[in-house]
């Protein structure tokens, strides 16, 4: 398990999508597969930033952690409380006019991981775990 | 991310490079605009050397292609999108909203 805090700033995703890519490298993941969890990792963070902090100053807390063929990236950030369960999935099929800007990074994140959970712990902030198990070379 | 625009007789040429992401999708949105301020709405982005773009990019296309459609003065169209971002683009949803070329002189030359 490896643990890095980074400011909560879009400057930072850089670094981030480098320690969770590495993460998944570690973990023998296919590039398609470390690929999925680099971007969906960027969404969550980006999301953390808007949404949680609203572009105030704050820190996130990225935790990598693989066990058995499962790779999971929890994040913790001490912001306003975003669930990413409530926001609505975009309507892929719209045509431009119609098309909506906002709910994209969320649907990334659900198609691109497994498993998307968040949870809120009373005085120790918001916790999104974003679960990738391997499949291997396809 | 780095971004180049060349001029055309009848469009301008976005040579994007790099990371497209949160930090930096504002500044593609600028380019697309500055291209709107002189009145070119007719738009190639070469993507070819385009490491990487997160939904902030995926944003970013779609309100400048719907900057650029508008009174069906023109459109933005992609060249050599490299084959993990079409991936991307499969799962938003954004294959039907551009014009997609596999090289850029074809793509200049559609407008």
């Amino acid at each position: 398990m490896r643990t890095l805090v980074f400011p909560a700033s879009f400057e930072q995703l850089d670094p981030i999508r480098e320690f969770v890519g590495q993460a998944a490298r570690d973990a023998d993941m296919s590039e398609t597969e470390i690929c999925a969890v680099q971007m969906a990792v960027d969404e969550a963070c980006s999301n953390i930033i808007e949404h949680a902090y609203h572009g105030r100053e704050g820190e996130i807390e990225v935790t990598s952690d693989f066990r058995g063929d499962t790779l999971t990236i929890i994040l913790r950030d001490y912001g306003d409380p975003f669930d990413p369960a409530g926001i609505p999935e975009p309507d892929l099929t719209c045509d431009l006019e119609d098309r909506r800007v906002g709910g994209l990074g969320v649907y990334l994140m659900r198609q691109l991981m497994d498993e998307v959970k968040y949870e809120q712990q009373p005085g120790a902030g918001n916790l999104l775990f974003l679960v990738k198990r391997r499949r291997g070379t396809e | 991310m780095e971004i180049t625009t060349q001029h055309f007789k009848h469009c301008d040429l976005l040579t994007v490079k790099g990371r497209v992401d949160s930090y930096t999708a504002p500044k593609l949105v600028e380019a697309i605009e500055a291209s709107n301020k002189k009145d070119v709405f007719k738009i190639v982005l070469d993507l070819g050397d385009l490491e990487y773009m997160s939904s902030a990019g995926f944003r970013a296309l779609l309100v400048g292609q719907r900057a650029c459609k508008r009174y069906n003065r023109g459109e933005i169209v992609l060249a050599r999108v490299p084959k993990k971002i079409y991936e991307a683009f499969e799962l938003t949803g954004f294959t039907p909203l551009f014009k997609m070329f596999d090289d850029v002189t074809a793509a200049v030359g559609s407008f």
